[in-house]
């Protein structure tokens, strides 16, 4: 899907231990498959169905997402940056896209 | 049959029972049984006690297909003991499942926002499940002008 786009907040620094806040956005339409179309057919379902945030490697925070969740998933949630490095994005669609981003974090 | 005030009054009414009834038998909504299984479910048999964990809700949400919902649950989130998953029900939507956020100890806090489809006034639940085994629940009522689940 050509408009998906994903958008992320991330500090470009924080001191080590510190608990930072990561906002992210992704335009989706999120069809819940529970809509019909003018003709009452149901247009089938459509959504993300699964997010993670990876550091370096790792897993932070991931999260499984039903159609109860609202077009452009919105999600804000907290990561503890022990080193500099990078964080990576991943968004799954039903239809097996998937959509990533990178961003990077420096130690002050 | 001639149409008095009356009976017009009786007709009417008997047709806006109809009309309520019809509306409530078309698309399946779950029922708070139905979310109750699901919370038990991912209980796993843990009983879930009360504290610990607060789901933030606005009381009336004039658009149900974004309504903000956050969670947070106090924990220390060390190897030992974290937060492993929070998850959030719906217990009048066509299905109660949400979200469920799984955390890790590089999360630093158990605390997430997101925002939710709802369907009508209904209540959202949110069961938080630990390393430890512990299992905690909130549940807030949230008021919905205009429904967000299409029809």
């Amino acid at each position: 899907m050509a408009s998906v786009k994903p958008r992320v907040k991330v500090p470009k620094s924080a001191s080590a231990g510190e608990v930072i806040t990561i906002k992210t956005l992704i335009s989706h339409p999120m069809e819940s498959g529970q809509r019909k179309d003018s003709d009452g057919n149901p247009i089938p379902r459509q959504i993300i169905n699964k997010f993670t945030c990876e550091f370096n490697g790792q897993v932070v925070f991931s999260c499984d997402i039903e159609p109860a969740v609202s077009a452009n998933p919105y999600l804000e949630f907290t990561a503890k940056v022990n080193e500099a490095g990078t964080f990576k994005f991943t968004w799954v669609d039903d239809d097996g896209s998937v959509y990533t981003e990178e961003k990077e974090i420096a130690l002050n | 049959m001639t149409l008095t005030r009356r009976s017009m009054l009786t007709l009417s009414v008997g047709a806006a029972i109809g009309a309520v009834a019809g509306m409530r038998t078309s698309p399946a909504l779950a029922t708070a049984e139905d979310a109750m299984a699901k919370v038990k479910e991912f209980a796993g048999g843990a009983e879930p006690a009360t504290g610990t964990i607060t789901l933030n809700a606005p009381e009336i949400a004039e658009n149900g297909n974004t309504v903000p919902v956050s969670v947070s649950v106090e924990s220390p989130m060390t190897e030992d003991d974290y937060v492993e998953s929070v998850a959030i029900f719906a217990d009048g939507n066509p299905s109660p499942d949400v979200i469920t956020f799984n955390f890790t100890p590089m999360s630093g806090e158990a605390s997430a926002t997101t925002r939710m489809r709802l369907a009508k006034t209904q209540n959202v639940i949110a069961v938080a499940k630990t390393s430890t085994g512990q299992v905690f629940m909130d549940k807030k009522e949230v008021k919905v002008t205009i429904g967000g689940c299409g029809g």
